[in-house]
């Protein structure tokens, strides 16, 4: 366990560090450390929701980002050194850390502002605080006024031809495969590992790239060099928004989401949970919209009347649309199984 | 008489050297100019290797082989290291057939114009990796430049399929390795004495016999330097096999970081990393038996 006591020492020193320089300016106020994945989507979380939050609960709010926050998690819990406090990750990682005592498990009572949220936006560990959506993208030039509206049709070849593109991640690929072959969206999980990877084995000579990040996906799209792909809802937009010859559908849409959890033993506890509490108040929820194409975590947000009727069906979260859509089972991607099925990915790449 | 000479070779300096205490200081004063350097050395890359190599012995917090277990049982592992030496090889090869004709070309062209040659050939150097990728992206895809000509002037019928695969990521990766082919084998050409060429054609050879028998000989060890740079590079190779690969083309590096979000562990990670680095400390040692690692690097 020696490197283990070697980083005890180094993530030691940096929280002595941090802590001398916090020290300035946060004598009086409280304050937490707020970790996010940066990028746009931070900076418009910062305008809508955390700097209304900390001028309302009157607490400085320190922030970090990490486009992968598990690792970071892992190594302050393991070394009982947390710096720290509330993490806005995929529930993935909030159930597992909890699973592994890295994760504080969330007091409800403590946070009323989620006890009109339905159940299945939380977990023991976490809250959603924002909703995205795996969807199908498609160029509508090339399907002149009959384009694919389900999983179905994006392995129909004969009737659909074209390029396509999905994800090199199975997170979401799966369940498309699934629904594609039959599967009511209600029986989806546990997911069928087999049927799912055989169906997928069908599609792949037709699919030129399986593509790594968002902003891949978009350039495929915009350079018309794939006619259909499964793709973030905000990426489509955005280059809607440019002017590029690009539609979607929320049709059998894996709706998808971030939540908010706790580190263990938080060194901000009390306030962290001040602050998860406001974060998920509708009135700062409703304002994420107005700044990003993301749905808020708490439907209640669609009721303030901040958000307008023709953006709010723009939306993954609003309730219309998040019916024709399949909320992804993090329970299920976080067990054996689904842990399983993740490691299966790249051998089923490489044949 | 002779065995004295011998002896006195391995003789203490002291007693050999009268003016040891002038030597030993000088030693001292050298050691304490190179400490800064040592230390940034040791802070910076052993340190943090030592600690990557003992990683790779831990799973789940005990010391254990799991992590090499997995690279040397499961077939994935195998056939990424494949596929990655394959590529690297390919690589190795259509750098050292493009990059000669350049490095010859500038080592006889006048100054001017060969150090024009060289300009354009370190001038991407200049451009970031992902730039030069999607620029790549742009010229090669179905809907790219070269595509967009070739259907136009009705050369072809349909696209072809230029990149997401293995073809694309070896064009991307030989344009970047390119300039660590050529400088090598010019620093090489440059030295070798024109005079060598004279005698050869006073003698009677033919410009290409001159070239194969005076020319390309005395140049081998460039080729060898540049060879070895380019694979290794070739080897790590990250940003470029995952934009042009298509998601198909799994090369070492980025088993490194799928292992990272797969199996949430450091030690994962670390094992394939200290595969690879063997793997590239054998090529190394491997040619250091050929020619001194001081020409690869470019020091002499």
């Amino acid at each position: 366990m020696k490197y283990t006591q070697c980083l005890n020492a180094l993530v030691g020193s940096a929280v002595v560090l941090a802590g001398a320089l916090g020290t300035s300016h946060s004598l009086a106020a409280e304050q937490i450390t707020f970790v996010s994945q940066g990028g746009a989507y931070q900076d418009a979380q910062t305008e809508a929701i955390l700097d209304p939050v900390a001028e309302a609960l009157g607490i400085t709010i320190h922030q970090d980002s990490a486009p992968d926050a598990w690792p970071m998690i892992r190594t302050q819990g393991t070394t009982g050194q947390a710096v720290w406090d509330v993490v806005d990750t995929p529930p993935l990682n909030c159930i597992r850390g909890g699973d592994q005592e890295l994760i504080e498990p969330l007091d409800f009572s403590r946070i009323p502002n989620a006890e009109s949220m339905p159940e299945a936006y939380k977990t023991p560990y976490s809250v959603a605080y924002e909703f995205y959506s795996s969807v199908l993208a498609y160029n509508p030039d090339a399907f002149d006024g009959n384009p694919p509206q389900s999983w179905e049709d994006f392995w129909n070849v004969e009737e659909f031809p074209g390029n396509r593109a999905l994800r090199n991640h199975p997170l979401g690929t799966l369940e498309a495969a699934l629904l594609a072959d039959g599967v009511a969206p209600e029986d989806l999980y546990p997911l069928d590992v087999d049927r799912a990877f055989a169906k997928l084995e069908e599609i792949k000579p037709h699919i030129t790239t399986w593509w790594t990040s968002g902003g891949q996906s978009a350039q495929l799209l915009y350079d018309g060099e794939v006619d259909m792909l499964m793709m973030w809802n905000g990426r489509v937009s955005a280059i809607m928004n440019e002017g590029a010859s690009a539609d979607f559908t929320y049709n059998e849409g894996i709706l998808q989401t971030t939540h908010l959890c706790i580190i263990k033993d938080a060194p901000n506890l009390d306030t962290a949970f001040k602050f998860v509490n406001a974060a998920i108040d509708p009135q700062y929820q409703a304002n994420l919209p107005l700044h990003i194409d993301y749905g808020p975590g708490n439907p209640a947000a669609f009721d303030t009347g901040k958000i307008s009727e023709e953006r709010s069906q723009e939306l993954p979260s609003f309730p219309e649309n998040a019916e024709r859509q399949v909320l992804m089972s993090y329970e299920w991607w976080s067990s054996p199984e689904g842990e399983e099925a993740e490691r299966r990915w790249l051998e089923f790449m490489q044949q | 008489m002779k065995a004295t000479a011998v002896n006195d070779r391995y003789a203490p300096i002291s007693s050999i050297d009268p003016s040891s205490r002038h030597h030993r200081r000088e030693h001292a004063l050298m050691l304490l100019l190179m400490s800064p350097a040592v230390l940034v050395v040791f802070l910076l890359l052993i340190v943090p290797l030592t600690w990557l190599i003992g990683q790779s012995f831990y799973a789940e917090g005990v010391l254990s082989l799991e992590h090499y277990r997995r690279i040397f049982t499961e077939g994935i592992y195998w056939n990424t290291f494949a596929l990655t030496f394959r590529i690297s090889i390919i690589v190795t090869l259509l750098a050292l057939l493009m990059g000669y004709p350049i490095a010859y070309a500038a080592s006889i062209l006048p100054q001017r114009w060969a150090m024009l040659v060289l300009a354009l050939v370190i001038l991407p150097f200049w451009t970031s990796v992902l730039v030069r990728a999607y620029a790549w992206l742009i010229l090669l895809q179905r809907s790219g430049v070269i595509n967009k000509t070739l259907l136009g002037t009705g050369v072809i019928d349909s696209p072809l399929s230029l990149v997401h695969n293995e073809l694309g990521t070896i064009i991307a990766t030989v344009h970047i390795l390119l300039p660590f082919m050529v400088l090598p084998l010019y620093a090489t050409m440059q030295k070798i004495p024109r005079d060598l060429l004279l005698a050869g054609a006073s003698l009677g050879g033919s410009p290409l016999h001159v070239f194969l028998r005076v020319f390309l000989p005395l140049s081998l060890s460039g080729v060898l330097a540049g060879m070895t740079l380019v694979f290794v590079l070739c080897l790590g190779f990250y940003i470029t096999p995952e934009l042009m690969g298509g998601g198909r083309t799994v090369m070492a590096s980025m088993l490194v970081s799928r292992n990272i979000q797969l199996y949430s562990d450091w030690g994962a990670a670390s094992a394939v990393s200290v595969v690879l680095l063997i793997c590239v400390l054998a090529i190394f040692y491997v040619v250091s038996r050929l020619i001194s690692l001081e020409k690869i690097l470019g020091v002499k």
